[in-house]
């Protein structure tokens, strides 16, 4: 039971996700991990979802459900996004690149 | 209700950080952030450990809030400006919950923690220590509270806005997509309840939209404006948010907030709940 609304730690292993559908990446600058990205989960039609801020390894994840997605990065550097389409369960990996 | 008696920009705050007689405060459940960096000068409040009574599933009392913010620092003459992440929703929840103990002089400061650093405005990582004060705390003001038999009640009456994502609405998530999803009660909304989520108040930089925007988007959902509203969530601090919008900046005069949300109302016995996508 989850009792509150907060991000988890958002470089933690992930482990078994069961049945969800995980969306989880990067945000990178060129080859260069973003830490403190502001990161957006948009449904398909664009509608805001989940926002956490991207560990110093430029890490993210969601928690979703099958479906396609945008998800959008801000930072002071400069902003970006990358849309996936998440068929079923399991984990998808994603990487955002801003500049 | 105007909206700069309620809300200060990033550069008002930036401009009045050494201000005598303005206190920022930091707002958030994961204070980590604010050991990082934190607004020069900030407080720190913890919403779960410093606001949430330890035992009983309430606030602290009107004593122990006096004694919080007495340790804090802050005095009844002080203006307090409120930020923090996850675009406010812990700072909103504190503004309403210093409105409900009666210290009438605090201020969100607009788009939070996350306009701030977009911004690349100042962090500082010192240690803040303020003279301790002795502050005077009112009872709670329940004309800004909903308890549960109230929204029982409220329903197919009163305006009950839903603040939560679709998917939480409809009853296919029980918690929003950056948490895990294991939960105990029941998925769904409260019947009649429109869903208007949080986030369609703000901008993507974290600010509250515009005032004719913000009337608008409700309007739009079906708010009835001439009927009170209880807003609800999860746990009560997005619902905050919204609460902050309706009632501070669109001056909307009865609206609660209702802290004991989803949580409590879907693990209730024999209330109705109602699933699928809003209306």
């Amino acid at each position: 039971m989850t009792d509150s609304c907060g991000a988890p730690d958002q470089s933690a292993p992930i482990g078994d996700v069961g049945g969800e559908t995980v969306l989880a990446g990067r945000v990178v600058s060129g080859d260069a991990p973003v830490g403190g990205a502001f990161v957006r989960l948009l449904d398909g039609n664009g509608d805001f979802t989940g926002e956490v801020v991207s560990s110093p390894n430029g890490e993210f994840r969601f928690y979703a459900a099958p479906g396609s997605w945008t998800v959008r990065a801000l930072h002071r550097t400069g902003n970006g996004e990358t849309t996936v389409q998440a068929d079923g369960p399991g984990i998808h990996e994603i990487a955002v690149a801003v500049a | 209700m105007s909206r700069e008696n309620v809300l200060v920009s990033a550069q008002w705050a930036e401009d009045n950080l050494e201000t005598p007689r303005v206190v920022f405060a930091e707002v958030d459940e994961d204070t980590s952030a604010y050991e990082g960096g934190h607004i020069p000068g900030a407080v720190r409040i913890d919403w779960k450990t410093e606001l949430q009574d330890p035992v009983r599933r309430d606030f602290v009392d009107r004593e122990g809030f006096e004694k919080l913010l007495s340790a804090k620092g802050i005095s009844n003459e002080d203006t307090v400006i409120l930020y923090g992440g996850n675009n406010n929703w812990f700072a909103a929840y504190a503004y309403w919950y210093f409105k409900l103990y009666g210290h009438e002089a605090v201020k969100l400061l607009d788009g939070g923690r996350k306009k701030w650093e977009l911004d690349g405005r100042p962090l500082s990582a010192d240690d803040v220590k303020r003279a301790e004060t002795t502050f005077k705390a009112q009872e709670q003001d329940h004309t800004i509270r909903a308890f549960r038999d109230e929204v029982v009640a409220a329903i197919n009456t009163k305006n009950l806005v839903d603040v939560r994502s679709p998917d939480e609405f409809s009853g296919k998530l029980l918690a929003p997509a950056h948490l895990p999803q294991e939960q105990a009660q029941r998925a769904g909304h409260i019947p009649s309840a429109l869903n208007v989520p949080w986030a369609k108040a703000a901008n993507e930089d974290g600010t509250f939209r515009a005032d004719d925007e913000l009337r608008e988007i409700y309007k739009d959902a079906g708010l009835d404006e001439d009927k009170a509203t209880i807003a609800y969530c999860r746990i009560g601090e997005r619902s905050s948010h919204t609460w902050f919008a309706l009632h501070e900046l669109l001056g909307y005069s009865d609206v609660k907030n209702y802290d004991g949300s989803w949580t409590e109302y879907g693990s209730l016995v024999g209330v109705p709940v109602e699933l699928g996508a809003g209306k």
